[in-house]
């Protein structure tokens, strides 16, 4: 898949699942074994265009996704590299069992795409949002889970989860204005995150749509003269306990932020590293609170939780403050 | 009705071999206890299969126009491994290790490509959308294999099986076969009492299904609806009529023998029972 300056901007122009249809073309061109099922979401899929120029490469599967997971685990038998895709809800939670035993216990070759995840359909209501998926794609064996920043990266997992041989969930979050993290091509490996800036005193641990928001609080807080570290955590598992336990020996604080529940996502994953390693700096879970709150516009949502620029910033201001880290 | 006597008694010998395995199997899993209900029920329709109607080769499992079985109603495993061993996938001295610590025969199926096994199944109703997706990769690929998917009928009270019924139909898939193995019960009682799915037959045949319904321990009935080629475009659903726990006395729709031990006793008993049925030709 080529991926370039160009198609970095307007990638951002478009969001993360329209991002997801165009990148779906190029890989209907390069893949001969490629399948992509769909839930009646080709549209909120981006898959219109796909549909049409790969009718053979496409299956739909009506509002069934129990019955999407088990096609897309016996075309995976088969040879085929499947990706399946719906709402982030139905994608993860309708079918959680045929996807622990058809892609985790049997390892099938699937990869899914959870559309519009976290609270951007908070107008929708809490049965359209997902604050619950990293948690839960995150206890099941064998699956990679994948978070990505912005458009860019939701192209470059996309491509490194179908050269990867085995199941995937990747999440996708944000608007379909999408603030760039990445404006070009760059290295992307499963496993590994990316450090985006450098900084001694805390460290930002971020994913989905936050890391955009931690680049401006990293930029903010460095005028009150603290050193913040800002790092991409686009996969959630594996997830990069190396580089968790480097910044361990030498940041004051750390803080992880994603567009998700407090409980079992990042925070969660960091959290489980950061259990073992003796004097490890305090950390400050930011995300999602642990309720289905009323319906609300996407920024008021994000804004409630305190997951805009300044709600970060008091957040952890707040927490030296409390701890005295300084 | 077919005239195909050789094929007939070749079923009928794997089936009565099918049911030794059993025994044995059951009895060396011990307190561990075992599915001799579900297991014994599909035995005639798995000795169909593996017998005579399915083309396999057990020098190459994954032969890409072998057809595919899927046992949806994965606690069905004595009925299953038993037939492997009979089609020379697995041996004698691997089915006694069937439950027993660190086997790769477990309670349920688990996917081992060498021992031809496609799936791990065991949590019901999602055998049929497999078979779905592998029809339809069949289909893509010009193979001329077809596709068996063995469920229960108290697995049907699973609503992801009704997905699959009403996607295979869409997709137009003939090269599918669903067999329900209709012996009446579930897990805590009949299916009448339990979950009532009424007429299954006319289910499937609303949802677009060409059904068939045979006697599931008439090995000619069995042979002549599994055999036959699908000339429709619509996928096959065969209601076979069984008995929970067929050929084992102290079994037969007796819904105790669901999951249970067998003991020594049981066993001289059964083993008795069975020889003495003198159905091995």
């Amino acid at each position: 898949m080529i991926i370039n300056k160009s198609k970095a901007g307007l990638w951002s122009k478009i969001g993360a699942r329209a991002t997801f249809g165009m990148a779906a073309l190029d890989l209907g061109n390069e893949l001969d074994e490629l399948m992509i099922l769909s839930a009646d979401t080709s549209t909120s899929a981006g898959l219109e265009r796909f549909k049409r120029t790969f009718p053979d490469k496409y299956i739909e599967c009506g509002i069934a996704e129990q019955n999407m997971m088990g096609i897309a685990a016996g075309l995976a038998s088969e040879g085929h590299v499947v990706i399946t895709t719906t709402f982030a809800p139905f994608q993860t939670m309708r079918c959680c069992e045929q996807i622990k035993v058809n892609l985790g216990y049997m390892v099938q070759n699937v990869k899914m795409i959870g559309l519009a995840s976290g609270v951007v359909q908070g107008s929708l209501g809490f049965t359209h949002s997902c604050i619950e998926d990293l948690s839960i794609m995150r206890s099941i064996p064998n699956i990679i889970v994948l978070s990505p920043a912005d458009c860019t990266e939701t192209a470059k997992a996309l491509s490194a989860a179908v050269e990867y041989n085995g199941p995937v969930y990747i999440r996708l979050t944000g608007g379909s204005s999408n603030p760039a993290v990445y404006s070009d091509d760059y290295d992307f490996e499963i496993g590994k995150s990316i450090t985006l800036v450098e900084g001694k005193d805390i460290v930002l641990f971020s994913t989905g749509t936050m890391v955009h928001k931690s680049l401006s609080v990293a930029n903010e807080l460095k005028g009150q003269g603290l050193s913040v570290a800002v790092i991409d955590m686009h996969t959630i598992k594996p997830i990069d306990a190396e580089m968790i336990q480097k910044v361990c020996s030498y940041a004051k604080m750390v803080v992880t932020l994603e567009e998700h529940s407090i409980i079992g996502g990042l925070g969660s994953a960091v959290a489980e590293v950061k259990t073992a390693i003796q004097n490890a700096p305090p950390h400050l879970i930011l995300g999602l609170p642990d309720q289905y709150g009323k319906s609300n516009d996407y920024e008021e949502l994000l804004k409630n939780a305190g997951l805009t620029v300044s709600g970060i910033i008091d957040s952890i201001i707040g927490f030296i403050s409390d701890k005295r880290i300084f | 009705m077919t005239s195909n006597k050789t094929e007939l008694e070749k079923i009928k010998s794997f089936a009565f071999k099918m049911r030794k395995h059993i025994l044995n199997m059951s009895l060396a899993a011990g307190a561990y206890s075992s599915h001799l209900g579900g297991g014994l029920s599909m035995v005639d329709i798995a000795a169909t299969l593996f017998a005579s109607v399915m083309k396999h080769d057990n020098k190459k499992p994954q032969w890409p126009d072998r057809d595919r079985f899927i046992l949806s109603k994965g606690h069905g495993v004595l009925g299953y491994y038993s037939a492997l061993c009979e089609s020379g996938y697995l041996t004698e001295a691997d089915l006694i290790t069937f439950e027993q610590p660190d086997s790769a025969l477990l309670g349920h199926p688990v996917r081992n490509l060498k021992q031809g096994i496609d799936f791990s199944t065991g949590s019901l109703g999602m055998g049929l959308s497999l078979g779905i997706g592998v029809a339809l990769s069949v289909r893509m690929k010009k193979r001329k294999s077809r596709v068996f998917v063995l469920m229960g009928d108290g697995e049907t009270n699973e609503g992801s099986v009704w997905e699959g019924v009403m996607a295979a139909s869409q997709y137009q898939l003939n090269n599918l076969t669903a067999i329900i193995d209709k012996n009446g019960y579930q897990q805590t009682g009949t299916n009448k009492d339990i979950m009532c799915i009424g007429d299954i037959a006319t289910k499937f045949k609303g949802f677009g299904w060409k059904v068939k319904v045979v006697d599931g321990h008439n090995i000619n009935e069995l042979y002549d609806a599994l055999s036959s080629q699908n000339n429709s475009n619509q996928p096959l659903a065969v209601i076979a009529n069984t008995v929970k726990g067929k050929g084992i006395s102290i079994a037969e729709n007796n819904n105790d023998w669901h999951h249970h031990v067998l003991t020594k006793a049981n066993y001289d008993e059964a083993m008795e029972g069975l020889l003495e049925s003198g159905e091995d030709p």
